[in-house]
């Protein structure tokens, strides 16, 4: 019989409020096996944790029950807590009456008795439960960052700066992300590629840093410090080794008529292109839908005026596979395209334009050389109408939920902007709040309104049609209970952001959370922002949420901190708590290993004693370093061979036996 | 295929035609528009005090009398379509207004939401579908380019009304397709024409009027189509800007060779 000890946490008033803590010690004293039960207001507390030790060497315990919070907030403080004490600690069960119960009842009735039931399958559970031990695994050290924006650039760096290899896989044939498209970065106006091309000049020539352009991740397996990851590189056409970026075949590629991505479609690029200048690594592509040679085997004009002999029209896609240690995704955000959004005029009027395709006809290094020119007519624009919130903070189903966080403040910087360069231009901004939290943001703002005049009506607009050249905009002005109407030159949208299409797929590899927006789920809202849920997985940038540079960078150092001190370890401790098979049950049938998500079950054939007979059998066996304990397999097994350590079925089913006494 | 057919009351008096070459065309495609007994009028526009039962009533009672028979309730008029299936939406969604309801109806006749209400471009588009429809026209109208105009009520609250894309419909379009015409977009194809404000500040009327007639001119428009007398009439009455405003009925009618069959 095991000697148990039960501590109720009140947690404040978060456990107690709803809860008679008094009484489910009291209670649970009774309970088969429990020779000592007491409550306290912060169980987790260093006097908390202090009286748990005292009660296991006072009350000679070999089993302990906490009744408190999710045992994925403070389960490894308490196993801490009893190993401390001398108690192995998979002897610890967590009974979880926060989430599970006070933060989801009213009345206290109720919620107390819920409390002292979900106490007592606790205890039915450590009369069942045995030491374990954690085995050790080794740390690969190498990290790989999935996405090369300006998050995934940064922790590369800083894990390069720590000594560590690092490799970035990144899907368009250069990095930088975003932030190369842009022109000025708010709140001190220095221009985004005057601080980005370094890093990524940086990112390239860094030794420990390896870069894996028009690259995708194939697959990932493993587990934490022991990922293999299979990465696919799309074939370039152009060998990269090669090619020294002269830009000779980009100028006399003939087929001239494809969009130019990276100034959102307003001018075209050749078949054969370099995405802009400072492009990391500087080498060419070619585009196999674009190039006349590749659809029609006549041209070859690239091949023939390439000095380095590096056009290579056979290419085939590559498969590479290494180790890494920690993974780390920067998957990043794109806008979105307001076709939804018809009363804007998004699909109908040119001039009508979001704010990226802004930001390019903005830049220097733009389509237009940085000279604002209304794309329908190329002249200048006298009256400019910039709309908030286009898709974000909605409830309608082409809306997003979220605030998008960057658009408020990257409006007054095109505000400011067009003010600076062409004071005449009338701008007018309709918003529904102005959020500008962050420093020295709202001073920014200020000054657009204050020093640069730039109208902001509080309301939003409800069309935009154009007649005879002049975009007519209709909208309303909340503060002043009337509808207006105004002619504009241009309309810019600031549509939503949201996470890259590529992340959904992502996160199935990498087994990691997301939320209902798509965007990575950290392991604490506040405490673990920059690790996922699972182990080994860190997040960078706006893969988990809306951010503007300063808060990605900040996140992406943050980031690398966490990488370093994984790699910084020799070894893991491995989670005890894996699945093992009953050889004397197993019949060898493969049914376990089919569902097995992480590869951790082989088969071997095994001289077998049962019932007196010496048979020859296959077996399943666990690879204890592979599993992760999901216990996939343990339903999934007809013969009921496979078991779970620490959650053994019969542990279960004493669970639910207590539950349901 | 059979409906319940609910009219309302201007269809029978100033806007017979949309409601008479409604039916011929119906029949014309093999559909048949029972109208339903003793309707009632609908109370011209949805009341938006939540706590107004009685003007939902009348709408009640039609879908009530569908239901018995086993049929979807068929609409025409853009205002009676926003009136009854939103009420029919209250009383699917909304307890309390159910209960409110059922209890002024009296026991014979309770009704708890089973009716399907259809409008008219619905069944065209739903149930003959605009492919069969364009087989069916004998006098496609070529080279006319027609305004959809849909206002209002026939597409709005999107997510009540579930005809169409609110900002950007397509089925009043797909019909002009269907009969042989070409549809113009136009800008202010679903915004309001001032409705009752003719009665109340005719300048807000003839301001909304000018600029739904002038936009569709703009684009080219040799006419305008619409489901809805209100919109109809001011259209016609206030906007400055002249352009025919037809019932979209009527230009069916036309195509499918039966507008002059009495």
């Amino acid at each position: 019989m095991q000697r148990i000890g039960v501590f109720v946490c009140w947690c404040g008033t978060n456990i107690a409020a709803t809860v008679d803590v008094a009484k489910v010690a009291e209670t649970l004293k009774s309970e088969p096996g429990v020779v000592f039960a007491t409550d306290y207001q912060y169980m987790c507390s260093a006097s908390g944790q202090e009286i748990i030790k005292n009660a296991i060497k006072e009350h000679n315990l070999t089993g302990v029950v906490i009744c408190s919070c999710s045992p994925r907030m403070h389960e490894a403080t308490f196993r801490k807590t009893v190993q401390a004490a001398g108690i192995n600690p998979y002897m610890l069960e967590i009974a979880n009456i926060r989430e599970q119960c006070s933060w989801i009842h009213k009345d206290k009735e109720e919620a107390t008795e819920k409390a002292i039931i979900l106490g007592r399958a606790a205890i039915a559970k450590v009369h069942l439960n045995a030491p374990l031990t954690s085995m050790e695994s080794p740390v690969v050290k190498r990290a790989l960052v999935i996405g090369g924006g300006i998050a995934g650039i940064q922790t590369a760096l800083d894990i390069a700066d720590a000594g560590f290899e690092v490799d970035i896989v990144e899907k368009q044939p250069t990095i930088g992300g975003k932030m190369a498209q842009l022109d000025k970065t708010f709140p001190t106006l220095d221009c985004a590629a005057c601080i980005l091309t370094p890093k990524m000049v940086d990112a390239g020539s860094n030794d420990k840093v390896n870069l894996y352009t028009y690259c995708e991740v194939d697959k990932v397996e493993g587990f934490v410090g022991n990922f293999k990851v299979t990465i696919k590189q799309k074939p370039r056409y152009v060998d990269a080794t090669k090619c020294t970026g002269c830009g000779e075949c980009t100028t006399k590629c003939p087929s001239r008529k494809n969009p130019n991505e990276f100034n959102m479609g307003f001018d075209n690029r050749g078949a054969v292109y370099i995405p802009f200048a400072q492009a990391v690594p500087k080498v060419a592509t070619i585009d196999p839908d674009d190039c006349i040679y590749m659809k029609t085997g006549k041209c070859g004009l690239c091949a023939k005026v390439c000095t380095a002999g590096a056009i290579n029209y056979e290419q085939k896609e590559e498969f590479i596979t290494k180790e890494y240690g920690a993974i780390v995704v920067a998957t990043g955000y794109n806008q979105i395209k307001p076709t939804e959004f018809e009363e804007y005029g998004y699909n109908n009027y040119k001039d009508v334009v979001t704010s990226l395709e802004f930001e390019r006809l903005m830049n220097a290094a733009g389509p237009t050389g940085g000279h604002l020119l209304r794309p329908s007519n190329g002249k200048e624009p006298k009256k400019i109408v910039f709309v908030q919130c286009v898709g974000s903070r909605g409830q309608s189903c082409r809306d997003k939920s979220y605030c998008s966080k960057i658009c408020c403040m990257y409006t007054a910087k095109h505000a400011m902007l067009v003010k600076d360069h062409y004071p005449d231009v009338d701008v007018t901004v309709f918003y529904i709040d102005v959020r500008t939290p962050g420093k020295n943001f709202d001073e920014f703002y200020r000054r657009a309104v204050e020093e640069f005049g730039v109208h902001y009506i509080k309301g939003m607009v409800g069309k935009v049609e154009e007649e005879d050249g002049v975009l007519k905009v209709q909208a309303s002005d909340l503060l002043a209970n009337a509808q207006i109407h105004m002619d504009a030159d241009m309309v810019v949208l600031a549509a939503a952001i949201e996470p890259d299409k590529s992340a959904r797929p992502l996160a199935t590899m990498l087994t990691a959370s997301m939320d209902t927006n798509d965007f990575f789920t950290e392991a604490h809202a506040k405490l673990r922002p920059v690790e996922s849920p699972t182990a080994g997985i860190f997040l960078s940038g706006t893969c988990q949420g809306p951010k503007d540079i300063p808060e990605t960078v900040s996140q992406a150092s943050a980031c690398a901190a966490k990488v370093i001190g994984l790699l910084a370890k020799d070894h893991l401790l491995c989670n005890p708590c894996v699945a093992h098979s009953n050889e004397t049950l197993c019949n060898g049938c493969s049914t376990c290993a089919n569902v097995c998500p992480y590869g951790a079950i082989t088969y071997e054939d095994r001289l077998v004693m049962d019932k007196g007979v010496r048979e020859t059998r296959r077996i399943a066996v666990v690879n204890e370093a592979v599993c992760q304990g999901c216990g996939a397999c343990t339903v999934t097994c007809p013969s009921g061979a496979m078991d779970l350590k620490g959650f053994a079925n019969r542990q279960i089913m004493a669970e639910v036996d207590a539950i349901c006494r | 295929m059979k409906y319940s057919y609910y009219p309302g009351c201007t269809l029978k008096t100033k806007a017979k035609e949309l409601n008479n070459y409604a039916i011929r065309s119906a029949a014309a495609l093999g559909i048949e528009m029972e109208e339903v007994e003793n309707w009632q009028c609908c109370g011209g526009v949805y009341t938006a005090s939540t706590d107004e039962i009685a003007t939902k009533l009348s709408s009640v009672r039609a879908l009530a009398q569908a239901r018995d028979k086993g049929q979807d309730l068929l609409t025409l008029c853009s205002a009676c379509h926003n009136v009854i299936k939103r009420t029919n939406n209250e009383i699917l969604n909304n307890e309390d207004f159910s209960m409110k309801v059922n209890n002024y109806m009296g026991s014979d006749m309770q009704y708890h939401g089973e009716t399907k209400v259809v409008h008219y471009l619905e069944m065209l588009r739903d149930v003959v579908g605009f492919d069969t429809l364009k087989s069916k026209v004998v006098n496609p109208l070529k080279n006319k380019k027609i305004a959809a105009y849909y206002g209002c009520l026939l597409l709005r609250p999107g997510e009540v009304m579930a005809m169409d894309d609110p900002e950007n419909p397509q089925i009043m379009e797909d019909f002009i397709k269907a009969i042989g015409a070409t549809p113009v977009i136009f800008a202010q194809r679903n915004e309001c024409c001032g409705g009752y404000q003719t009665l109340n500040d005719k300048s807000i009327a003839q301001s909304r009027s000018e600029k739904v007639v002038s936009s569709a001119v703009k684009q080219g428009a040799d006419c305008i189509i619409t489901a809805c007398p209100l919109c109809r009439y001011n259209l016609e009455a206030n906007a400055v800007t002249e352009l025919p405003v037809i019932y979209f009925t009527e230009l069916l009618a036309q195509a499918l060779g039966v507008k002059e069959v009495q």
